[in-house]
């Protein structure tokens, strides 16, 4: 099996923040605590403004678990990423290491602010008994173990946002790409940086 | 005078012994390794009570479960969800 990812189709995102809300609302996020967000770029730019739904992405090579001083993440067998909430000491490491933004910090700890690190479980759960209360509590609802997929994928109303198996994944969005004839190319330097600018010469005096 | 200084360097190979630096974790960390609690397999759960929900595995089976996975998946595509 492939290994479990996201995918967010910015041609489809209508930024309604249906993920967001579907992610708090089974997981029973606290305030203050975004597991997934929608980020736009070129807001109100007729024809240019596109939305993505970002969360934690389940990095191959997790920075977070890299600079991790207590070694609290651990990789499952489907390739979710996932950290250990009763190790952590929400020293905010993995957030400075994270280029999505993915872990998240309480504000309404006993000190006030930063307690135990909480993200995006892929809808896995963590490491307590599976389904049990417990694990609820700590890390959300377990919906792989109920043979569901992430909540704010199967509730995306225009199916931008894809998650589950990779390849199968892979598969939807090529078939996607080739039937409107358009989409890979907004992933990536052209939609960041603008167009024409992908493999230009570097400025001089840089190499 | 020979045997006077094997016995010094007995008695500091010794001595000296004490000085070497002990482990300080007493956990048993080891660096670079996760340190947690053991997670359980999704597989190794029970599908939900028939009725509820129309999810099937087989209990202990990743194959299967990675088969409802697969479906669940590509339940997300429209393409086949409206017939094309």
């Amino acid at each position: 099996m492939a290994r479990m990812k996201f995918l967010c189709d910015a041609e489809r995102c209508i930024e309604c923040n249906g993920c967001v809300t579907a992610c708090k609302q089974e997981h029973e996020v606290p305030w203050g605590v975004n597991r997934r967000r929608v980020v736009t770029i070129n807001d109100g730019v007729i024809g240019a403004e596109k939305s993505i739904s970002v969360a934690c992405m389940h990095c191959s090579d997790a920075p977070c678990a890299a600079v991790c001083p207590v070694d609290c993440f651990y990789r499952t067998d489907d390739g979710v990423v996932l950290h250990d909430k009763d190790l952590c000491i929400g020293c905010g490491y993995c957030f400075y290491a994270c280029p999505f933004g993915a872990p998240q910090f309480p504000q309404a700890g006993a000190f006030g602010l930063r307690g135990k690190m909480d993200k995006c479980t892929f809808c896995a759960g963590g490491p307590e008994i599976d389904r049990s209360e417990a694990e609820f509590k700590k890390y959300g609802r377990n919906r792989l173990a109920e043979g569901k997929l992430p909540a704010c994928a199967e509730m995306c109303s225009t199916k931008a946002l894809l998650g589950g198996d990779g390849d199968v994944i892979a598969d939807i969005y090529r078939q996607r790409v080739t039937t409107r004839g358009k989409g890979s190319e907004v992933w990536g330097w052209g939609t960041a940086y603008g167009q024409g600018k992908s493999g230009a010469a570097a400025p001089a005096g840089k190499s | 005078m020979r045997a006077r200084a094997i016995l010094i360097a007995v008695a500091f190979a010794f001595g000296s012994s004490a000085c070497m630096e002990v482990e300080q974790a007493s956990t048993g960390q080891k660096q670079g390794k996760y340190q947690g609690k053991p997670d359980g397999k999704s597989w190794e759960n029970s599908p939900l009570a028939a009725g509820a929900y129309d999810a099937k595995w087989t209990k202990g089976d990743r194959t299967s479960w990675e088969a409802q996975i697969k479906t669940r998946t590509d339940g997300q595509n429209e393409y086949k969800r409206i017939g094309q």
